[in-house]
């Protein structure tokens, strides 16, 4: 295993040049917390970020942040949060579910498209990214984007680069917009709701006019009995007042409690990162996403097969699901009852054997395909970046 | 210099009328137009300066339409310009002579509603306005609202990746869009996302909206609706100065605060403004801003304070607040009526460039100069809280001196934008436009990557094809 880590642009395009003048795959790489993600990579040749780890540009008063791929996130975190700024998107992480350690970057939640339990209201990291420069697979450094709000200048190669991971190019920087930080963040929760129930109650919040900022249900096979939570942020004073009017609304559902803002935030953290499938280990772990009104239809026609526990966030329409070793088999019942609500199924954690042998990502329709082995080709001629990360033919 | 045009294919024009019964075979009668009279009202957008007649118009009914006229055109080499409502600032849908326009105005229904997900699936061709009209009566709305929302399509929006007044809060149409039905040139029909959120694989959605009706025809859209506050004010806040008004945004949005829109208007828009749309505008200041806070009465009071609080330290002149829906309804009319009204008292051209918000007043004050060295006067009215910036440069478009300085302080303008750190366009689009100042944003690599990708959906150029790129150096597979 050879590795490259580029400490500039310039370098990575050389790097990159070569290796796709020698049809040399590479594995593109941060810090490697999510190697277990995805199709595993078997290269020779390693592109890491490790040595392009600068904040490039960071104007509190313009709400935008810039990063070489490998900044670590959390000195990204600390730094905005002396501003009293955060990254709208709340970033997922995956260490407590993949058991692995290091910090991760900045460019891997670019690449991965990782989006927390405010992708309902804040959007994903996909919309809050204003600009990416990266290197092509012809060792060329492109931009795309800039640092403004507004920018429809040209075709977004932003939005195709994010969530990529890393089978486009080799991100060598990319600029989010960025949020002020709520004075105060609190939740509610109201507790022994069945998955449909549960979601009603969610949709009910999520439909009214209070700004709800997560909206989650943690069955009672989660364990603690079943828990349904609703959080709301912003101005003490107005979330003071929206804590009430949800109250109210909410009563046909039960009583609905306050929680300390120290133990809501802790649980929003283990619904980010769904620490609460973490164990036992050796279960297979599903991120299912469909529409909000079919997430507990999706759960209960996927468990009269298999067995599994699962939990809800974005107010029912994304479920993570834990169940014995992923098979080609439980892969199928879990991508049927999926497709038929509409949506789709990502396979997060499982060993080696079975990410190799059953596809990660949904598998896409012919049409679909064609574009996305056209896009690969355009962006990398010589198929060097991540080949099979994604899909096994891109 | 004026825009440049593609020299029109000879070949095509004279096979239009072996085309035009190619065409007739495809879609009922009424819906393909060939008459001069009847295609003259698709001859050019809302960049009337220029115009061409194109060799027919097709308004299909449904998507296998669609469908059939692309792979019609793509078999027999026939460029498509693409059209919602013909309302682009930027010369997005204006034809040439040998294309034929594919309009989806006729495909004006909304599908389903369903509030459980708090999601629309619409015909492409529905128009902006009447999505939120639809929603209205459960109180929810679609957030984009370009000032062109009673007439522009959601098609025309996607295309463009439109914004609007009250995207500060809710985002532009990118963010509000979760799925699209889209027919690629050879005829492919294509479901996109869906009523979930993202989807395996590229992000095609993202690379789909903004793209100018270059890779394909959008026929039918999943869109995300929201529930509205409680309620809403706008506020005025007159300024004796432009520079005083940009410090306040800054300030602001400083201070942690994100109101639903911040707008400003200089004092040439106000009076303009004024005059037509009698909102109540005061005619002393020199810059006015709009900003609206939205929420229960007690939410919005508390963040008035805090703004009127920053306002004051900013030496604000005058501050008037709406106390009735007839009266936030008179403030917003001024607004989204500024290009209007500002076309009744002169042509105009309409830049759209973004700049840092720190840049704002610098970038005014440049505008201002540079349109005064070519001696023609400007009207300022943008989307201040963002950044993106609304030049309405005055002229006489029958006197083609003044057009032709128009144009080029238009240019001097965007590339300023471009210089501070900005780009040439927060919201319209490139179309005609801007194609060719393309390359003070982006290197060329930059533009051949882009055209790499453009070729992947439409190898043989077909699709709008004098739009976004310059005109030379062009990628064909």
């Amino acid at each position: 295993m050879t590795r490259h880590s580029p400490t500039s642009e310039a370098e990575a395009c050389a790097i990159v040049a070569e290796a796709a003048a020698q049809r040399t795959p590479l594995a593109i790489q941060g810090s490697g917390t999510k190697r277990a993600f995805g199709r595993p990579p078997q290269f020779e040749l390693t592109l890491s970020s490790s040595q392009m780890t600068k904040v490039t540009l960071y104007e509190p008063a313009e709400f935008v942040i810039s990063a070489e791929p490998g900044a670590p996130l959390n000195g990204i975190v600390r730094l905005l949060a002396e501003h009293r700024q955060e990254l709208a998107f709340e970033p997922l992480d995956y260490r407590p579910l993949l058991g692995s350690d290091g910090e991760p970057t900045i460019g891997a939640v670019a690449a991965m498209n990782l989006s927390g339990p405010r992708r309902i209201a804040g959007g994903s990291a996909r919309d809050s990214a204003l600009g990416v420069r990266f290197v092509n697979g012809r060792g060329e450094a492109i931009k795309s984007g800039g640092r403004v709000m507004k920018n429809v200048t040209g075709l977004d190669l932003v939005k195709l680069m994010v969530g990529a991971h890393g089978t486009l190019g080799f991100l060598t920087e990319v600029t989010f917009k960025v949020v002020p930080s709520p004075q105060r963040v609190a939740t509610l929760w109201l507790v022994g709701l069945s998955d449909q129930t549960a979601i009603a109650a969610l949709s009910a919040a999520l439909g009214s006019p209070y700004d709800i900022s997560g909206a989650a249900h943690l069955p009672a096979k989660i364990g603690d009995g079943a828990r349904t939570l609703i959080r709301v942020e912003g101005f003490p004073d107005s979330v003071e007042y929206r804590l009430g009017e949800l109250r109210s609304l909410l009563k046909a559902f039960g009583t609905a409690v306050v929680l300390a803002d120290d133990t809501g935030r802790d649980l929003w953290g283990a619904i980010r990162d769904a620490t609460v499938l973490a164990e036992p280990r050796d279960k297979a772990i599903w991120r299912i996403s469909t529409a909000p009104a079919k997430g507990a239809d999706v759960a209960a026609r996927i468990a009269r097969t298999i067995d599994a526990r699962w939990f809800f966030d974005w107010g029912g329409g994304l479920i993570w699901l834990a169940c014995s070793t992923a098979s080609a088999a439980s892969a199928a019942t879990i991508r049927a009852a999926t497709r038929e609500a509409g949506g789709h199924a990502t396979l997060v954690r499982a060993p080696e054997d079975v990410r190799a042998a059953v596809d990660v990502f949904d598998p896409p329709v012919e049409a679909i395909a064609r574009l996305q082995t056209g896009l690969k080709a355009s962006l990398d001629p010589a198929g060097i970046f991540n080949p099979g990360r994604m899909f096994p033919e891109l | 210099m004026p825009i440049a045009f593609p020299i029109p294919d000879a070949a095509v024009l004279g096979r239009r009328g072996e085309i035009l019964t190619g065409l007739g075979q495809l879609v009922a009668p009424e819906a393909l137009i060939v008459s001069e009279d009847e295609r003259r009202a698709f001859e050019t957008d809302a960049l009337t300066a220029y115009r061409r007649m194109p060799l027919a118009v097709v308004l299909p009914s449904t998507t296998s339409e669609v469908s059939a006229v692309l792979k019609f055109c793509a078999q027999n080499q026939v460029k498509v310009v693409p059209r919602g409502a013909g309302t682009s600032l930027a010369g997005g849908a204006i034809p040439q002579e040998d294309a034929i326009v594919l309009g989806v105005s006729k495909m004006n229904r909304i599908l389903d509603v369903n509030f459980g997900n708090r999601t629309a699936r619409v015909q492409a061709g529905v128009t902006n306005l009447a999505v939120s009209q639809a929603v209205a009566h459960e109180g929810f709305f679609y957030a984009p609202d370009p000032s062109s929302q009673l007439a522009c399509t959601i098609a025309g929006n996607i295309g463009m990746n439109s914004g609007g007044a009250h995207c500060l809060k809710y985002g532009v149409t990118t963010n509000n869009i979760l799925g699209v039905t889209l027919v690629l040139l050879d005829g492919t029909i294509v479901e996109i996302g869906g009523e979930h959120l993202d989807s395996p694989g590229y992000d095609l959605l993202g690379l789909i909206v903004g793209s100018e009706g270059q890779l394909g025809v959008v026929t039918e859209a999943v869109v995300r609706i929201r529930r509205a506050a409680e309620g809403a004010k706008p506020v005025l806040f007159g300024f004796d100065t432009s520079e005083e008004a940009g410090a306040c945004v800054a300030a602001i949005m400083g201070a942690g605060i994100v109101p639903v829109a911040i707008e400003f208007m200089d004092k040439q828009t106000i009076e303009i403004v004024e005059g037509f749309a009698k909102a109540g505008y005061p005619l002393d200041v020199g810059a006015l801003l709009i900003i609206e806070v939205e929420g229960s009465d007690r939410e919005m009071e508390a963040m008035l304070a805090r703004i009127v609080g920053i306002a004051r330290k900013h030496n604000v002149r005058h501050i008037k607040e709406s106390h009735s829906a007839a009266e936030a309804a008179a403030i917003w009319k001024g607004r989204k009526s500024a290009f209007g009204a500002t076309g009744r008292v002169a042509d105009y051209i309409c830049m759209d460039g973004t700049v840092p918000l720190g840049q704002l007043s610098n970038v005014l004050r440049r505008t201002g100069e540079i349109v005064a060295s070519y001696g023609l006067r400007v009207a300022n009215v943008f989307h201040a809280g963002d950044g993106n910036m609304h030049p309405l440069i005055l002229y006489d478009v029958n006197d083609p001196a003044e057009q032709a300085k128009a144009e080029a302080a238009g240019e001097d303008i965007l590339k300023y934008c471009v210089e501070v750190g900005g780009c040439l366009t927060g919201e319209h689009g490139v179309g005609i436009e801007k194609r060719d100042l393309m390359r003070f944003q982006f290197e060329e690599r930059d533009l051949w990557q882009q055209m790499r990708v453009r070729a992947v959906f439409d190898p043989a150029w077909l699709l709008n094809p004098a739009k976004v790129f310059p005109l030379d150096n062009r990628l064909t597979a």
